[in-house]
């Protein structure tokens, strides 16, 4: 059965067209038919053409124009100037940079790690099913689908430094206190870490929770028949069972760390004196409010090089693992 | 300790007086930390709180004031920015979404596997790494030579495509039997027939799934809009509050009020579609 037979929408079409014209125009009817199967080869491109555009677009141009633009010094209007690796060596070697980066890791290693611990406590102490603990979980939730920027201006209500704002008021209660939270610069790193954590250990209790449920319960009787506490439990057959979990969680919060701006820039815009400078508020400085876009830009590709490296990183680990 | 072991931990289970107050505890201390704050916020925007001091969960006489001064400060017209911006954005990254699935789920082509290794790049790449240069973009694409900053549409089109929803739906269309595919064709079906009355209708729960994280996602965006926008009139209600917050006129109240209009579409969102959320949570996360 030849191919044009195949497919019956050809037929019509290419029938009056050889009746009409004779032997000469079949040939060029059956190639038409042959175009138009061919033509089918487009198909899946043609589904495909909005989201690519759009990759194109809004993804892949922004990523290679990021690349040449740390490589130039950036004039609107003036045109840009090859400077070659002279906005690297501004980035590297200026202690603002490196500050920021150090603000970065220290906080995204703090928050991935708090949400990571605080996510699996909750998750461990809230398994099960009821519609009790359902409503719990689902408040518990709330703070996940909250927008960053209100999760920002109700932190900074309540991190009111004085002893009667309300965070301080509690810490007054338990003998602490006051505390100037996100305007003193010994403890402003932490406060926002504090926000983050709140926001971010519920999703990891979310993931967790889901990663329970694949654990097998045949182990828990095993281990209960073995005489295993709870915590043994806990920590030698739950804990393994959540490995890959953790490595995606893992990944996921270290990413999400790394990129961190919106709580930065609203709860404190990396002040006060630098103390919660992070990364993405330097290169919005930088772009933005001094116009030193290839500069800016360099120091968006260190970024983007040291999530690659890490998830990199977490992927071998988790396969040599896996062996 | 006869009952079957169904929790880890086993605090779930547990009957026991002592197991009892653990939970109560456990539960209460969980609702203070994670939905007081959130309380503190609602009880605020209906409360005359001239300063931050006297934010508190306690409500002190009910008043609309916070939200009549939120409104003369222009909040209706953020608000409607905001809903402009989702909709269009939800509509345009659920059609793109849907299409790109088709392709990549029901066809087999050469290029196939590039495709779907660039849409996991995306997937890689943060979007807050790319904030320099999309500014510059927007403000002259390429080839077409539009601008679009200051514009709600340079709010919308950069989120038209996300890989994250393009992936759901792949996912999901693959699960659509063949079969069914197979006896529309034999009865004449072209692609487009297939796809939006055979495969489409059969995709409703992937659907629920990448309209809500789409909703969440889109609402949420933050640095997008703060590049894109010029002046107040194209600010969405999360940009808008770091202004209200700056004018020295404008009470905490005030703030909490426009706050709690920020983040009740996402809310009700959540609370409605809790179960697409979730299960788009797990699967989304524990396939990786």
């Amino acid at each position: 059965m030849s191919l044009d037979q195949a497919d019956p929408a050809a037929l019509p079409a290419a029938g009056p067209a050889t009746r009409k014209t004779g032997r000469a125009a079949g040939g060029a009817a059956g190639r038409r038919g042959h175009d138009r199967r061919a033509g089918r080869w487009w198909t899946p491109w043609l589904f495909l053409a909005p989201a690519l555009l759009l990759f194109l677009y809004f993804k892949f141009i922004p990523m290679v124009s990021a690349l040449t633009m740390s490589f130039q010094d950036v004039q609107p209007y003036l045109g840009n100037r090859w400077v070659g690796t002279e906005n690297y060596a501004t980035v590297l070697q200026s202690d603002g940079f490196r500050e920021a980066a150090w603000h970065t890791v220290v906080l995204a290693a703090g928050q991935t790690a708090g949400s990571m611990a605080l996510g699996l406590a909750l998750a461990l102490l809230m398994e099960g099913q009821g519609r009790r603990l359902g409503f719990v979980r689902s408040a518990a939730f709330l703070p996940v689908v909250v927008p960053i920027a209100v999760v920002a201006e109700l932190w900074r209500i309540m991190y009111h430094p004085t002893s009667d704002g309300m965070l301080n008021s509690i810490l007054g209660l338990v003998g602490f206190g006051p505390s100037g939270f996100i305007n003193d610069p010994d403890s402003s790193m932490a406060s926002i870490m504090v926000t983050g954590i709140w926001r971010g250990a519920p999703y990891d209790m979310m993931i967790f929770l889901a990663g329970l449920t694949s654990v097998d319960r045949g182990l828990y009787e095993a281990a209960k028949v073995d005489g295993a506490s709870r915590l043994q439990r806990v920590w030698h057959v739950t804990v393994p069972g959540l490995r890959s979990v953790f490595s995606i969680l893992f990944i996921l919060a270290a990413i999400r760390g790394l990129r961190v701006f919106t709580e930065v820039f609203l709860l404190t815009n990396g002040g006060p004196d630098g103390s919660t400078e992070v990364v993405m508020t330097l290169i919005y400085k930088l772009g933005l409010e001094q116009n030193r876009l290839g500069v800016g830009a360099a120091g968006a590709v260190l970024l983007f090089i040291a999530t690659l490296i890490l998830t990199v990183v977490v992927h071998l680990l988790r396969r040599r693992e896996s062996k | 300790m006869n009952a079957p072991t169904e929790t880890a931990l086993g605090l779930t289970e547990s009957r026991s007086p002592g197991g009892r107050i653990l939970k109560a505890v456990t539960y209460l201390l969980v609702l203070i930390v994670f939905a007081g704050p959130l309380l503190a916020l609602l009880v605020s925007a209906f409360s005359h709180i001239k300063d931050p001091t006297q934010l508190s969960v306690i409500p002190s006489g009910a008043t609309l004031d916070n939200f009549r001064i939120a409104f003369d400060q222009g909040v209706l017209a953020y608000l409607l920015n905001s809903f402009f911006v989702v909709g269009f954005g939800l509509l345009l990254q659920v059609a793109v979404s849907v299409l790109a699935g088709y392709a990549l789920a029901r066809k087999r082509f050469p290029g196939m596997t590039l495709v779907l290794v660039a849409i996991l790049a995306t997937l890689m790449l943060p979007e807050e790494i790319l904030a320099l240069p999309l500014s510059v973009i927007l403000s002259d694409l390429p080839v077409v030579h539009f601008n679009l900053i200051g514009t709600l549409a340079g709010m919308i089109v950069p989120l038209g495509a996300w890989g994250f929803s393009i992936l759901v739906m792949t996912e999901f269309m693959k699960d659509v039997p063949r079969e069914l595919e197979e006896a529309a064709r034999i009865d004449g079906a072209g692609d487009l027939r297939i796809f939006a009355q055979i495969i489409l209708p059969m995709c409703k729960p992937a659907l629920g799934v990448i309209g809500v994280f789409g909703f969440t996602m889109i609402w949420d965006q933050y640095l997008l809009p703060l590049l894109v926008s010029t002046d107040s009139s194209s600010y969405t209600l999360p940009l808008a509050l770091r202004t209200l917050r700056i004018d020295p006129a404008v009470t905490p109240g005030v703030v909490m009020a426009a706050s709690l209009l920020a983040l009740l579409p996402s809310v009700i969102v959540f609370l409605f579609f809790q179960r697409s959320f979730v299960h788009g949570l797990s699967s989304g996360a524990l396939k990786g």
